[in-house]
């Protein structure tokens, strides 16, 4: 059991684990509290600004990087909090590229949230100047773009990349306004270090990386990934009878939501016309479809023909570990030869 | 070997080179002297020397403060004064060797100024000159005075005294508690008591601890800790050593810009000798005690001055500073170990402190702010350069007694004070005392000690727009308000330095400001509005006579201003005509001249040429049209 902490947040008595930020205690209860850099599975940031509270007898603070304490007394809208966060929210819209209903994550947006819960006024907005950024898009990925006109440097791709995938292909790099995140050398993604994962894109609160040609599901349905042994749980997002998106899994211990290049990216062979459904056995030198029992026993009467070193296996990477271990029993025990390799290990 | 042969060797070198026969010549070759073409001064000496078949001993030292001056050498006739010649150049240095040194009469035409025995007629005495009678020289004792590169004339000024003592009998606790006595406050801007910080590195349990010196020194126009690293590196390396002994520090690194490559050349070149003389390295004068240095050159980022950016950069990472709440530096820093930072001036005046004592050291100052404080003067001021005052010693003091006041009788506007996070103080508050509190309270700060001077030609919102500028690109990204804040209160003022300025845009700059300064992570953000808010705060009119009237009252902002020719007063002698780049001049001989308003781009070289007995061409604030000379 994890020790308990009560506190208040604006007068309502909260229940939080010991060790967890105001901000995610606030978040499980369901309060908002305006947020971009944080993000659960990584490390807080406190860049933003925008999670400012003010704790009763210590002043202004942002809230993600202070952990609950019993008996503190939580203020999440007060004059002195909306000077702050207001100003910060309008500087993060005034210089953002903001083209909403062309972008892939709209309605699916931080900063939309931000905004509309700060509730921005134009009249207040105008007086701003209008910084926008002209960065070329970087599409060199073929999974995902980047388009940092958009970014507005959370850091959550940098933290991302480096905290769970510990690959660093990314980092900040110039200062003031020219902060951008960048590769080495500032090298498209393709040409850096970036195992395409895909982690980032979908960690990113705004549409600075999205997938490319991405579709909104409809619906989604939750599975297995079929491309290697780990079997990381998958959702896949269907739109009519099409994946248009995979997201992992967050319940599933094997994978706990994250996902490689392939499982994320890889889904497009489902819906390809090539693809095939059902096997295909040779008929008078001509493939014909059949049906897994038909091909099944085709192969099975064909196993007694073929005795020890006549015989070899080929196992694949996609079935399990435990599969594996019995096709090379199978190979070893019954059909009696050491011919057998793993496409795995080419 | 023990001190007592090292401190008797020093001596015995420095004794022999003031008792020696042989003339002797003493450059100035910190950066600003080099900049001013002392290296070329000194071969040009060394050459007339040669020529003449004499031998002197020719010596580099670091700034001795007198930026005006440089270069800057020091003259020395066996038995004579020594003169200090200001402004030399290769080409005097025949003249100087010849007369000087050949016929033993001094060149009273350059001279600055006389120390020692037999004074010259016509020479002042170096300790009268203005700039330097009213200072305290402390942490800039031996700058200008001592070979920087021999470690043998710090210790024979008195140098290692304190390392000796502490080695050899005072516990840790006990040091804490005379530098805490002392009441120094750190000397890098914030003025954090030292002792306080010592006291809290030392106490927190860890096998392993650094000292670390803070010589990033990034504001615009701030050179002390430079000159101080340039002029006595052995001060910082036996004040850090100290440190390391007090809090139980093995190791040290000093965190200095790459730019000041001098300075690292001297800092390596300290430490190596000072390893040699068993004064650092493995048990040191035989006490046991370890401790050694490194130089971690940085890349020259105004952030990385910042304490936990700077830890960072050190171990090889962005240098983006740490939100709040996290612990303190003293308690992880470094590589996650207990970390002391402190400012070069802190850590130089340590041994000072050690050898005099803190009540010797608590005697001058102000009732919380001990000690002497170092500025750099600049801007307009009769007298610019280093010096180094007791703290509480007041604007006024600074400015006119020692700064010599504002030439060609031009009145006083602001006074700038801690670079680009500090802020103008107008001359209502030139009677404020320079000290932590004091200049906090006025709206400015002490910061590093940038101090600019301002004349009535200055335009305030053009300054604050120019530290504005600063910063914003400074700003490490971080933090939302500061990055992109910054930049929003940036534009505004160009707006408005360009007549674009909206009547909105002054409460727009304060509500900016404050939010920035309350919201963002650390004292970049949290102060960069600063020269924006005390320049409205003390001359909001100028900001609404640019807005409103459109008008630069300082004249400077060119598009604000206009350049009018006076019909009485101008002899129609085609000067200007001829020489406005773009013809923006009519008239002809005996016809009175006209600026074309529209034309005029307002370069001003018309005024800079009408002859000064006509004095016919002025520079007006407010844009004037040409329907205005309708
Ligand atoms: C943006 C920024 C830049 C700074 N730059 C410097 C610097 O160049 N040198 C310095 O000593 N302190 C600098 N500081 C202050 C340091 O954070 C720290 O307070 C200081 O080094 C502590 O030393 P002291 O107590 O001896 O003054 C800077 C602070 C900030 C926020
Ligand atoms: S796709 Fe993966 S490897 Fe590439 S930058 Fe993003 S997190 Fe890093
Ligand atoms: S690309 Fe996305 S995740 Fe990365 S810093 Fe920008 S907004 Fe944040
Ligand atoms: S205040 Fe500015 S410099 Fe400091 S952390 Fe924030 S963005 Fe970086």
């Amino acid at each position: 059991m994890l020790d308990e902490i009560k506190f208040a947040i604006d007068g309502t008595q909260i229940k939080a684990n010991k060790g967890d930020t105001i901000l995610k205690a606030a978040l499980k209860h369901g309060i908002y509290i305006p947020h971009l850099c944080d993000h659960p599975d990584l490390e807080p940031f406190g860049g933003c600004r925008l999670c400012m509270v003010e704790i009763k007898g210590k002043g202004l603070s942002i809230s993600c990087k202070v952990p609950v304490e019993e008996g503190l007394e939580i203020i999440t809208e007060s004059p002195e909090v909306n000077k702050v966060r207001r100003i910060a929210a309008e500087l993060l819209i005034a210089s953002h590229h903001v083209d909403c209903l062309e972008c892939a994550r709209n309605t699916d947006c931080k900063l939309q949230d931000v905004a509309s819960y700060i509730g921005i006024e134009e009249g207040r907005l105008k007086r701003l100047k209008r910084v926008i950024k002209d960065l070329p898009i970087d599409d060199s990925n073929p999974f995902f773009i980047r388009d940092l006109n958009k970014c507005v440097l959370c850091g959550i791709c940098i933290r991302t990349c480096g905290e769970i995938l510990n690959v660093g292909a990314i980092d900040f790099a110039f200062r003031g306004t020219g902060t951008l995140v960048a590769t080495v050398g500032g090298k498209p993604i393709l040409q850096s270090r970036c195992v395409s994962c895909g982690e980032c894109v979908a960690r990113c609160p705004v549409g600075a990386l999205v997938p490319k040609n991405a579709e909104r599901p409809t619906r989604e349905v939750s599975t297995v990934c079929t491309y290697c042994g780990v079997g990381c749980g998958i959702k896949l997002g269907v739109r009519g009878g099409r994946i248009v998106r995979v997201r992992g899994d967050v319940n599933s211990p094997a994978n706990r939501g994250n996902l490689c290049v392939k499982g994320r990216f890889g889904y497009d062979f489902v819906n390809h016309p090539d693809r095939l459904t059902s096997p295909l056995i040779k008929r008078n030198g001509a493939f014909v479809e059949a049906t897994f029992e038909e091909a099944l026993d085709l192969v099975a009467s064909k196993l007694t023909d073929y005795k020890g070193d006549q015989f070899a296996t080929f196992a694949s990477a996609r079935i399990t570990t435990e599969d594996n271990y019995v096709v090379q029993k199978f190979t070893r025990a019954v059909m009696g030869t050491n011919n057998l390799d793993h496409c795995a290990r080419l | 070997m023990k001190f007592e042969e090292i401190a008797q060797t020093a001596k015995e070198e420095w004794d022999a080179l003031q008792a020696s026969a042989k003339p002797s010549i003493v450059v100035g070759t910190a950066t600003c002297g080099r900049a001013a073409g002392a290296m070329e001064v000194m071969e040009a000496l060394r050459n007339e020397l040669k020529e003449r078949e004499i031998e002197a001993n020719i010596m580099e030292t670091g700034c001795f403060g007198l930026c005006d001056a440089e270069p800057l050498i020091t003259i020395k006739g066996p038995g004579g004064p020594s003169v200090w010649y200001r402004n030399v150049t290769p080409e005097m240095a025949g003249k100087l060797v010849e007369e000087h040194i050949v016929k033993g009469s001094p060149v009273a035409e350059h001279a600055l100024g006389a120390a020692g025995d037999g004074q010259v007629d016509g020479l002042t005495a170096m300790s009268d000159l203005p700039m330097l009678k009213f200072q305290v020289r402390r942490i800039l004792f031996n700058c200008g005075v001592v070979d920087p590169s021999n470690i043998n004339h710090y210790i024979a000024t008195g140098g290692y005294q304190a390392l000796n003592k502490v080695v050899s009998g005072m516990s840790p606790e006990d040091i804490i508690d005379e530098i805490t006595r002392s009441g120094l406050r750190g000397l890098g801007g914030a003025g954090f008591p030292v002792g306080r910080k010592w006291d809290s590195c030392r106490r927190v349990p860890s096998d392993v601890r650094y000292v670390v010196c803070n010589a990033d020194e990034g504001d615009p126009g701030a050179f002390q800790d430079r000159s101080v690293l340039e002029g006595d590196p052995y001060s910082v390396v036996e004040g850090m050593t100290i440190a390391g002994y007090a809090i139980g520090a093995q190791k040290g690194y000093i965190y200095v810009r790459a730019e000041y490559p001098l300075a690292v050349e001297r800092l390596e070149n300290a430490t190596a000798q000072a390893k040699e003389k068993g004064l650092m390295g493995k048990n040191i004068l035989g006490s046991g005690f370890d401790f050694d240095l490194e130089i971690f050159q940085g890349a020259g980022a105004f952030v990385c001055g910042e304490s936990t950016a700077l830890v960072l950069s050190i171990e090889g990472k962005r240098g983006m500073p740490k939100p709040l709440p996290r612990p303190r530096t003293t308690e992880v820093g470094l590589w996650d170990m207990p970390t002391l930072l402190n400012n070069v001036k802190s850590y130089s005046i340590v041994p000072w402190i050690l050898t005099k004592g803190a009540d010797q050291f608590a005697s001058l100052g102000t009732e919380r702010c001990k000690g002497t404080a170092v500025f750099s003067l600049t801007g307009k001021m009769a007298n610019c350069g280093l010096i180094e005052v007791p703290m509480g010693t007041t604007l006024r003091q600074i400015i006119y007694d020692i700064g010599g006041g504002i030439p060609k009788g031009k009145a006083f506007k602001a006074v700038q004070t801690g670079g680009p996070s500090g802020g103008c103080l107008p001359a209502e508050l030139l009677d404020t005392q320079v000290d932590f509190d004091k200049l906090t309270a006025a709206g400015a700060i002490m910061g590093s000690g940038g101090m600019v001077v301002m004349d009535e030609d200055t335009c305030m919102v053009d300054v604050a727009r120019y530290f504005l500028d600063f910063t914003q690109k400074e700003s490490c990204g971080e933090c939302s308000l500061c990055r992109l804040g910054t930049l929003q209160m940036l534009q505004t003022l160009e707006a408005i330095v360009a007549g674009e300025g909206d009547p909105d845009d002054i409460d727009m700059l304060l509500e900016l400001g404050e939010a920035i300064k309350t919201g963002s992570i650390c004292g970049l953000g949290q102060s960069a509005p600063n020269p924006a808010l005390t320049t409205i705060r003390y001359f909001r009119h100028e900001y609404e006579a640019h807005i409103h009237e459109k008008k630069c009252p300082a004249r400077v902002c060119k598009d604000l201003i206009s350049y009018v020719i006076s019909a009485d007063k101008c002899k129609a002698c085609m000067i200007c005509l001829r020489e406005c780049p773009v013809d923006a001049i009519r008239g002809a001989k005996k016809e009175v001249h006209v600026i074309d308003q529209d034309k005029c781009i307002r370069c001003g070289v018309c005024m800079s040429v009408c002859p000064e007995r006509f004095g016919a061409v002025e520079c007006i604030p407010g844009r004037l049209t040409e329907a205005d000379n309708a």
